[in-house]
């Protein structure tokens, strides 16, 4: 049986387009920074440090833990860089809470980041191979026409998109580090901005920000060395599925689903909608909301949209089951930490340290990552009761 | 603390060009053969998979999605990735096993490293506002490093030369080296040098190619009925980056990890030391604290042939095939990473 862990710091930057004040080792350390004051704890209370981000290209630095390795206080440590695409926040969360549950560490600190404006995220995803498709087309080209396929399939309204646009910046303006904070943001304003990809709007799309997020996770019995409340880890999951394979179910894939079983299983979970109290969930393009509602088990099969229009998910419509009230990837999108914010946000929420954003009592939180071709996925549920 | 074994390694001919194989091509002969060894069918019979590429040696983001073609992962599997030597991905598997999400796993890691310039490459792991807009390339790093070693009278160019010979003639019996032969000292202190005072023979070579490797714990090694090695120690530790304030003579890292694994606590009868210049292998069999009784770099180590992203787990990989022949009870496996041997993984394999 793994070991009991759980987070007891988090610290994140504040996100913006670019962080010209700091390198990318301030950057870093800036959240690392702020996750062990969060923990009441200094670098010599780190056994290890867990370190993720998007592709190296972003930034142009070859394997950066190695030149990051002084500023994260990791001399004479364990020090290991993880890279799964889109999911790597989330992953690198899970990788970090192994280190823990699996007894051969009793307190580690992970840090995701991406410094975005150091390089052209478009051109680094993009470079042509041999034998391979040009596709020059980004990930809002590669996402539109399987949103495309969801609209077809769900005979859902066009304005689902554009609803999940303002209401995530809406929560995203109760959240001070947020990116876009856009408080008078109107459905108006985001269905008049520019069509990128068709149904994809600019305003319906992420941001490309620069940021970090840390955390620190402990064994049980050093949970009590910090002063705030702990958010335990009650189940982690991830899962892979290739690109493309025959009779692939892109809209709503196979891989989300089990990953998503498998971490409700750990967490005792039946009803995701009603025993969770509120979800962290990757959506870099507003229709992620409703497909996501869907593959997650939050409805079922073509009615996401129903909850979204309903205003479930919104924390300023008092609905059921709020997602990324702190404004999720469509408010901050630091590549590499965007699941690592959805893992630490969602563990803010349940040690009630979610300030603006909080949804009041939150007891049981989802935190997700998906990335490449929504091909990987990477969950964590997290509590306030010890299990 | 679980005990996790070596079940099944297997590498690729170290090849100086694979030509128009693409990395799925590399990673499946290994996988397969790995499979082969546990009489597995494929990555759905086991619970994790793990690799280690590096997405600048491909020259495309995200090196390692294609890789998960050779996986055949449908329906979805449980799989992670590290942008490290494929010795790390064995580590975080063994993170996995212990923590009881998963009893076995597959590990491997890949490179093409002839599709770009490796020294040049690397130099771009250097602190990117100071030191990589010098384009100080990895071999003349190392070159500062064994001048060092030489004017404080830690290594002679004929050690160096020495440490070269020994591995050619290892490798004749290593049917995938890429350079093994019959030399001599004569020989090789004669080469010109290529980056004073390293000559090309004190430099590995630059290899194509893919390693894989089955672990699992103890007791489905012994349910699928195979011989296995334990791994009985594995640590890692990272030192500055900062050239300057290191003592490029000695590796405490490797020192840290040896200590932390337990590799120093009993004999040593074959190591397996990832150097890629021929004065590394002198600092770590030093770090190690290896004496006389201990046969190192017996397959020649990768200055037979240096699989970029692998060759770590291929260290671990051939002490675990001495121990699963019965030729040797204990042995240490060591990887490295970064400039001068920043970062590094010791690894302590015993018979069953």
């Amino acid at each position: 049986m793994a070991k009991l862990a759980a987070v007891v710091g988090i610290g994140q930057t504040h996100y913006k387009t670019r962080r010209g004040d700091v390198s990318i080792a301030g950057l870093v350390r800036e959240a690392a920074v702020n996750a062990l004051e969060d923990a009441g704890l200094g670098w010599d209370d780190i056994e290890a440090v867990i370190i993720g981000k998007a592709p190296d290209m972003f930034e142009g630095v070859v394997m950066p833990e190695i030149y990051l390795s002084d500023a994260l206080g990791c001399n004479g440590k364990p020090m290991l860089r993880v890279h799964t695409a889109g999911s790597v926040g989330g992953s690198t969360a899970l990788v970090a809470a192994s280190h823990v549950q699996s007894g051969m560490f009793k307190r580690v600190l992970t840090v995701t980041y991406e410094k975005q404006s150091e390089s052209n995220a478009m051109w680094a995803l993009s470079t042509p191979q041999p034998f391979s498709a040009h596709l020059n087309a980004g990930a809002g080209g590669y996402f539109a026409p399987i949103i495309r396929e969801y609209m077809r399939r769900s005979g859902a309204p066009y304005d689902v998109g554009i609803k999940v646009a303002v209401k995530d910046r809406l929560h995203g303006a109760r959240n001070p580090l947020a990116h876009l904070r856009l408080p008078n943001i109107t459905a108006k304003e985001v269905e008049d901005s520019m069509m990128l990809w068709d149904p994809i709007r600019f305003l319906e799309a992420c941001p490309s920000s620069d940021g970090a997020c840390a955390m620190v996770i402990a064994a049980e019995d050093l949970v009590g060395q910090s002063p705030k409340a702990p958010a335990w880890i009650r189940g982690v999951a991830m899962r892979s599925e290739p690109t493309m394979y025959a009779g692939r179910e892109e809209v709503n894939p196979q891989a989300g689903r089990d990953c998503a079983a498998d971490v409700y299983r750990q967490a005792g979970i039946t009803d995701p909608r009603r025993d969770l109290d509120c979800a962290e969930v990757y959506v870099p393009f507003s229709w992620y909301e409703p497909m996501w509602l869907e593959n997650l088990g939050f409805a079922p099969q073509g009615e996401g949209w129903k909850l979204t229009m309903a205003g479930a998910t919104s924390l300023d419509e008092g609905g059921d089951i709020p997602w990324n009230c702190s404004g999720g990837v469509l408010s901050s999108n630091p590549i590499g930490a965007s699941g690592m914010i959805r893992f630490a946000e969602a563990a803010r929420q349940v040690r009630g340290d979610a300030g603006a954003h909080q949804v009041e009592g939150a007891k049981l939180a989802l935190g997700h990552a998906y990335g490449g071709g929504a091909q990987f996925f990477a969950m964590w549920v997290v509590g306030a009761n010890k299990p | 603390m679980k005990e996790i074994a070596v079940v099944a390694f297997s590498q690729s001919d170290c090849l100086a060009q694979a030509g128009a194989a693409n990395e799925v091509e590399l990673i499946m002969p290994q996988l397969q053969a790995v499979f082969a060894q546990v009489g597995l069918n494929n990555a759905q019979d086991v619970d994790f998979v793990c690799s280690g590429s590096c997405d600048y040696l491909q020259g495309a983001a995200f090196a390692f999605v294609s890789g998960v073609d050779a996986l055949g992962a449908v329906p979805p599997i449980k799989e992670s990735h590290v942008e490290m030597d494929a010795a790390w991905a064995l580590y975080e598997a063994m993170l996995k096993i212990r923590m009881g999400h998963a009893e076995s796993a597959l590990v491997y890691g890949f490179a093409k490293a002839s599709s770009g310039e490796l020294p040049i490459v690397l130099s771009q792991q250097l602190d990117p506002y100071y030191l990589a807009p010098l384009w100080v390339d990895s071999v003349s790093l190392a070159a500062m490093q064994a001048r060092l070693l030489l004017e404080q009278g830690l290594v002679t160019q004929h050690s160096m030369a020495e440490v070269v010979v020994r591995a050619r003639r290892n490798a004749l019996d290593n049917p995938h080296a890429q350079l093994h032969s019959e030399t001599s000292l004569e020989a090789l202190l004669a080469e010109e040098y290529f980056v004073s005072p390293l000559r090309p023979s004190d430099c590995a070579p630059v290899a194509d190619g893919a390693a894989a490797m089955i672990v699992c714990t103890v007791e489905k090694a012994r349910q699928w009925g195979v011989p296995y090695a334990r791994i009985t120690g594995i640590d890692h530790r990272i030192e500055t980056h900062n050239l300057g304030m290191r003592n490029l003579t000695d590796s405490v890292s490797t020192r840290q990890a040896a200590e932390a694994a337990g590799a120093l606590g009993g004999v040593v009868e074959v190591a397996e030391i990832y150097a890629p210049f021929s004065h590394q292998e002198i600092i770590l069999s030093r770090a190690l604290g290896l004496g006389d009784e201990t046969r190192v770099n017996p397959s020649g180590g990768v200055m037979a042939g240096n699989l970029m992203m692998a060759s770590g787990l291929s260290r671990v990989g051939e002490v675990f095939r001495r121990i699963a022949a019965g030729e040797i009870g204990r042995g240490v496996a060591h990887a490295t990473s970064g400039p001068c041997l920043q970062h590094n993984l010791v690894a302590v394999l015993e018979s069953a």
